[in-house]
């Protein structure tokens, strides 16, 4: 170590990328990260809390809907046709005897609809098939449900009948249908890729914007900038440590996700890994786009929840059908890494390592991600102006 | 010399208000961030979320020459939900399109199928359907089903009523998406953003060193955490009405309850949420702690409120769990008044359970503050 | 990218050269056409008051600001086009330290040791010498963010110091470090400059200025001085008096003396006031004041501090229009203040161990220490901020843990960290200061109005706190603290890295509000500032080791070599008398 003035060769030589001081930012950010219960919260707590809530809560398959059947008439067939509805598990059923009785009910959101059984039932039952046999009343004010309401009483029925003619008259046309990837329909096995993308989107997104915009905050950009590292070095070192978590995160969820609920992992771990490491690219460069703009907790937090995650939850398929969105919100959705993550995760995990779609989504999260790099590399230039 | 001897004083909490409203709302870039994004979010959301299937596309492969298949093919041309047909030649192009997922579904319409229906027998269709998609692939099945069932009807008219029930949708006849989702999506919005004000609130002071200035000062912890609880109830019931707003004027949403009512409910809710934001705050030891704490909090609170699934199709500890959450009582009454005319009495069922979650939340957020000062 | 071409040979010692440099941050010029040059193997001082440019030329010279015109070159390189280099060449300690609070005192050494391209092992001397240095080796395992404010400084250093730039920028680094630790950072860097680094020193306390080899005095955003420290003092030969033994009448005397014409400036020193007169102004005023009040006239030595404040056109006045405009304080008892055995334990390191002192209504009551020794735990313990562990604190009679709001009407406080909102304005700010003490109305209004007059706010009533000059940041976070008059004042570190007209302002006030009876207890680094107080409380590793008159301690540091003690040498002889002790204590244990 020379006193005043290396000599140039020197001080050019120590410009260059420098794996050491890299891993002396890394470390630096691990510690901080680790010494942070908030950080450990986020990348661990929230994916089990997340998978449970996706393998238990949030299940699109509707078991056990509460129903009425409202039994205007008390004639044989009537009665049978009650015991049916009760002995059906997907509804749980109320009996009474009167509308008046369920309608209530049902404007208070304690039945999700009601079946009528009208007083000519058995009549209606003789003139085979000129008039409806039962009256259907569903709740629309949560229209899922309620398609699902008129389904299932709609197959009782027809169970009901079937049963009751002995034979059913052979329809025309039959479909006979299989599901591929996922032929229990269980939704959980949708789902359980969403919930990674929305951790991972949470960790890359969020957690960075606020790391980075914190170090603006408490003024110890000003001290690493004035160092000999470089810009590429401190933003690297600042995002790779976040990278570890968001693939620690990856495959703890997996892991959870493959050997606690059951859901299959037909393609490799190299693909889900590769998939997931290409996500982060562009989620932490939206995380380090937003601080380097905001440079302000605050802000950073609000821009990254409703930049990032809403849009993550919402638009990238995992939840909502982006096909069924009109055409000025499926371009919105082509800006939206997680979307790309979100069809490919299923892929991996249903159906298996599918390169023809794998290909196109990691090219495009690899491109907006390098887009967002390009934009933050402006945001943070080296100077303090 | 001040003499206010009262444990609550007008003038120290009006300074205080002011001064939360002016550190959320002063720099014009927080502005923006507190109301815009929220209000976009509702816009693109509300056609965003939506379970019905549209713009779909579908894969036949026809191995039959008969007049039947066309006419089934015709009919899928037709289709409003189908956006395009591949006709493919080769049964092993269907598995390939379905792999990649180019298309939903895709059918295989066996050689015999005209013949089939033409002797009165039934003809036959191969339906594949990705699984990946497991709830549209289902509707999509359900609907081309019934396209399979109008051609059988028109082909064999004797085979009995296609409905033999007659059904209702009450409150929202077309089952139209939207009119769930917006309501819902006001109350999601709101909680998000009154959730991530308040949790910051203590924090920041902590953080940024003005929170022993204020402990000096003559200022009582339930001062604090009134003013504190304030601005972010004016700003997330501002937010939710000018939503609420939206739904029922440009999204036409009908709005059949007590505005009253609702209007309560609605600084019940924000209420709530506030108080848990401020539990947050005041456990939090930085600003980053707080906001992740709100996220770790704010997630499942959504996912277990029933607006992406119903509450009554969760395991029962669950069904517990989310009554402790604000939301799940809010989009009950939300929903109840937009669309159902909801009585006062079934309202206020699930009012008190907000009244009481605020309660418990401020004044566990007090007693955090408290036993901060060590 | 290394530079295209090769910086021209090293011009014979000059480190740093400046050319014609120019910055304005909007239309505000921050730096006018400043030309300059830094030599290597000298410790230059940067001086001036606040806002005069200080860091913005240190932010310059290390290429973290480009200049709007004008040149400037640093061990060779142009601090534009040879960006990369500059950071290598050069170490800088920001005014306000980017230490990882989370990360604990080795953790952070280690990161920029790295960071400076040094392996992370291999350097276990340098380390052992820096921990030496700084006298940070007990601390190595603790976080940063718990370190104390001077604590934090040297360790700053530290990290700074790291590879051994050629030319090490430091920004106000003695703010908020106590006399023993400055001492330190004074053998460091000493001991830098004879290896040959350029070391320039940014500072608002003039007599490190007068300890530098050159000083540039910045004075807004041009060059007012350039040149040894002992020149600039030299011009203000035989102008400088005290006022011997006023004793008691010292802040009555001080507030006459600022009022004559002839008067540059005074600030009170022990019993005595010292005066420098103005240029060209007689002795005859003076003379004449001094018989009145029967002190004896004697001339001392000019300070560089005298010259610094000359060259700016003299202090503020003597009359303090914040306490002119307040009534005399009636408390029922005659002590405002009280403390019994103190004590405050952090798991086991004890910060504050059995501390009494009384402290009587009107008294300035100073507290002195080390960093770490104890002073801000004490401080807030007393404002009911901490809990202590045993003992009682008492204010105006009463425990303000458990006090009511009234109570705490009685307190004013100004925190030792920065502590006024950012996210609102000046103007805010003051009103909500006015609001949370419960002020309404026209007296409200009425009292804004007179801090904005008195604190000269105006041009900055709708700025945000954090984009002030230092000095008004102060004098805002003083006008919340004193706006609803308390009869008792705390505090912390007040004038910690303010400029000495500022300061000489603020003890106007505290001066003026003491002869109206406000109790004031205060902590400072500054020596000469302790020399204002009533008594000063000395506490040392979180004992109170002292308490007398700042006259009576001086005396008690006089020996031979050492006839007219200052105060800082008071300081150091009882912080070391109390090391022999601990010795004697601990050699007698073994």
């Amino acid at each position: 170590m020379n006193g005043a003035g290396g000599s140039r060769t020197d001080l050019q030589a120590m410009r260059r990328f420098d794996p050491k001081r890299l891993w002396a930012l890394v470390f630096k950010e691990s510690l901080q990260a680790m010494r942070d219960p908030s950080t450990l919260l986020i990348a661990f707590a929230l994916p089990v809390v997340l998978l449970l809530l996706f393998s238990y809560a949030v299940s699109l398959d509707v078991r056990a809907v509460r129903i009425g059947v409202v039994q205007e008439s008390e004639s044989a067939s009537a009665q049978s046709l009650a015991a049916a509805f009760a002995g059906t598990r997907y509804l749980d059923v109320t009996f009474a005897h009167d509308r008046r009785e369920v309608a209530d009910q049902v404007v208070s959101g304690d039945l999700r609809g009601f079946v009528v059984i009208p007083q000519d039932f058995e009549q209606r039952l003789a003139d085979r098939g000129t008039r409806p046999l039962v009256q259907i009343i569903a709740d629309g004010s949560q229209p899922n449900t309620a398609n699902y309401v008129t389904n299932y009483a709609q197959g009782v029925v027809q169970t009901w009948r079937g049963g009751l003619d002995g034979e059913t008259p052979r329809a025309a046309v039959t479909m006979e249908p299989r599901y591929w990837f996922n032929a229990e329909l269980e939704s959980r096995r949708a789902l359980v890729p969403g919930a990674i993308a929305i951790v991972m989107t949470i960790i890359g997104t969020m957690l960075t914007a606020l790391v980075v915009a914190r170090e603006w905050e408490r003024g110890t950009m000003e001290a690493v900038l004035s160092t000999p590292a470089s810009v590429a070095e401190i933003l690297i070192g600042k995002l790779l440590p976040y990278f570890a978590l968001g693939m620690l995160a990856t495959l703890g969820a997996t892991a959870l996700a493959v050997f606690v609920f059951g859901v299959p992992l037909r393609g490799s771990l190299a693909a889900l890994l590769l998939l997931s490491a290409t996500f982060m690219v562009p989620a932490l460069g939206q995380g380090l786009l937003i601080s380097s703009v905001t440079r302000n907790q605050f802000l950073a937090a609000q821009i990254a929840l409703f930049s990032g995650f809403l849009p993550a939850f919402m638009l990238s398929g995992f939840l909502y059908e982006i096909d069924a969105m009109p055409a000025p919100i499926r371009a919105i959705t082509w800006a939206i890494p997680a979307r790309y993550f979100v069809s490919s995760l299923k892929t991996v995990f249903l159906a298996g390592d599918i390169w023809a779609v794998f290909v196109p989504n990691l090219l495009a999260m690899g491109a907006i991600g390098v887009l967002f790099f390009l934009l933050a590399k402006r945001a943070t230039r080296k100077n303090l102006e | 010399m001040t003499r206010h001897n009262g444990y609550l004083s007008f003038t120290r909490l009006r300074a205080q208000f002011v001064k939360e409203v002016l550190s959320i709302l002063r720099d014009p870039r927080s502005r923006m961030v507190v109301f815009m994004p929220p209000l976009l979010q509702l816009l693109v959301f509300a056609f965003a979320a939506t379970l019905e299937v549209r713009n779909v596309d579908i894969a036949v492969h026809n191995q039959d020459a008969g007049r039947w298949s066309h006419e089934l093919i015709a009919r899928l041309d037709r289709a409003d939900f189908i956006t395009q047909v591949y006709r493919v030649t080769d049964g092993q192009e269907l598995g390939r399109l379905i792999d990649q997922g180019e298309v939903i579904a895709a059918l295989d319409i066996q050689p015999d199928f005209s013949r089939a229906i033409a002797a009165g027998d039934s003809g036959r269709i191969q339906l594949l359907i990705d699984g990946r998609r497991s709830n549209s692939g289902q509707i999509t099945a359900s609907y081309l089903s019934a396209i399979a069932a109008e051609v059988g009807a028109e082909a064999n008219p004797g085979t009995g009523p296609a409905t033999p029930v007659a059904v209702r949708n009450w409150f929202n006849p077309n089952l139209t998406y939207r009119w769930f989702i917006v309501p819902g999506l006001s109350g999601i919005l709101a909680f998000f953003s009154a959730l991530l004000i308040t949790s910051l609130s203590i924090a920041r002071e902590r953080e940024l060193g003005t929170f022993d200035q204020l402990l000096v000062s003559p200022t009582s912890t339930p001062e604090i955490i009134l003013s504190k609880s304030l601005p972010a109830l004016v700003i997330g019931t501002m937010l939710g009405l000018l939503m609420m707003a939206a739904a029922a004027g440009p999204f036409r949403i009908p709005f059949n309850g007590s505005f009253a009512l609702l209007f309560v409910s609605l600084v019940l809710f924000i209420l709530s949420v506030v108080g848990i934001g401020l539990m947050i705050s005041a456990i939090s030891a930085t600003q980053q702690q707080a906001i992740l704490g709100a996220f770790a909090i704010g997630v499942p609170s959504v996912l277990m409120s029933g607006f992406a699934t119903p509450v009554e199709n969760m395991p029962m500890l669950l069904q517990w769990l989310a009554q402790a959450i604000p939301l799940t009582h809010f989009l009950v009454i939300v929903e109840g008044s937009f669309l159902k005319a909801m009585a006062p009495g079934d309202i206020f069922a699930s009012l008190w359970p907000l009244a009481m979650i605020a309660l418990v939340s401020l004044t566990m957020a007090t007693i955090f503050v408290r036993g901060r000062l060590q | 990218m290394p530079p295209a071409t090769a910086p021209q040979e090293q011009n014979g010692d000059v480190a740093v050269v400046i050319d014609r440099l120019s910055k304005h941050f909007g239309s505000a010029p921050a730096l006018q056409d400043l030309s300059a040059q830094i030599s290597y193997g000298r410790l230059t001082g940067l001086v001036g008051p606040d806002g005069a440019g200080k860091t913005t030329l240190m932010r310059i010279l290390t290429g973290l600001l480009v200049p709007n015109s004008g040149h400037a070159r640093v061990a060779g390189f142009d601090v534009v086009d040879d960006n990369d280099a500059i950071h290598v060449a050069t170490g800088y300690m920001p005014q306000r330290f980017g230490l990882y609070e989370d990360l604990s005192v080795m953790e952070n050494m280690r990161l920029y040791a790295q960071l400076r391209g040094m392996a992370a092992d291999g350097h276990a001397d340098l380390f052992a010498q820096l921990l030496d240095f700084t006298r940070l080796a007990p601390f190595t395992g603790r976080l940063a963010g718990k370190l104390s404010g001077g604590m934090k400084q040297k360790l700053g250093l530290a990290c700074a110091l790291m590879a051994r730039p050629a030319v090490l920028l430091l920004d106000e680094p003695g703010v908020g470090v106590d006399p023993v630790s400055r001492q330190d950072l004074w053998r460091m860097v000493q001991a830098l400059t004879d290896e040959g680094m350029a070391v320039v020193w940014s500072t608002a306390y003039l007599d490190e200025a007068e300890r530098c080899d050159s000083v540039l005095l910045l004075n807004e955003g041009r060059l007012a001085y350039d040149g040894p420290p002992g020149e600039l003092t030299a011009r203000l030969t035989s102008r400088s008096f005290r006022l011997e033994q006023v004793g008691e009448r010292r802040r009555a005397v001080l507030a006459e003396v600022l009022s004559l014409d002839s008067v540059g400036d005074g600030v009170i020193q022990g019993a005595g006031v010292r005066v420098v007169l103005r240029a060209d102004a007689g002795t005859e005023q003076i003379s004449a004041l001094a018989d009145r009040v029967g002190a004896q006239l004697k001339a001392v030595p000019a300070r560089f501090e005298d010259a610094f404040i000359d060259l700016l056109g003299g202090g503020p006045g003597g009359t303090s229009a914040l306490a002119e405009g307040m009534p005399p304080v009636e408390l029922a008892s005659d002590v405002a203040v009280s403390c019994r055995d103190l004590t405050k334990r952090f798991g086991d390191f004890t910060a504050t161990d059995m501390v009494s002192f009384e402290v009587r209504k009107g008294e300035i009551f100073g507290l002195l220490g080390p960093n770490g020794a104890g002073k801000s735990t004490t401080f807030k313990m007393l404002c009911g901020l901490l809990k202590p562990t045993s003992g009682e604190a008492q204010v105006v009679g009463l425990d303000l843990r458990r006090a009511t709001g009234a109570a705490k009407g009685q307190l004013g406080y100004m925190a030792q960290k920065f502590s006024l909102y950012g996210l609102l304005s000046v103007r805010q700010n003051l009103e909500f200061s006015a609001g949370v003490y419960g002020l309404k109305g026209a007296a409200r209004q009425a009292r804004i109005d007179e801090m904005i007059d008195i604190f000269g706010l105006q041009p900055w009533l709708s700025a945000a706190p954090e984009s002030l000059p230092l000095g008004v940041r102060q004098r805002l976070a003083l006008a919340c603290a004193v706006m609803h008059r308390p009869p008792v004042l705390f505090l912390d570190e007040p004038t910690s890295g303010v400029d000495p007209i500022t300061r000489r302002e603020f003890w106007t006030h505290i001066n003026g509000l003491a002869r109206k009876g406000v109790t004031v207890m205060v902590t400072t680094h500054f020596m000469d500032e302790a020399e204002y107080c009533d008594r000063v409380a000395m506490l040392y590793r979180a004992r109170l080791i002292a308490l007398d008159t700042p006259d009576a301690l001086k005396r008690s540091a006089v020996s031979d070599l050492r006839p007219d003690p200052t105060m800082e040498d008071a300081f150091i002889h009882l912080v070391e008398a109390e090391d022999r002790a601990d010795e004697a204590r601990s050699g007698v244990a073994a």
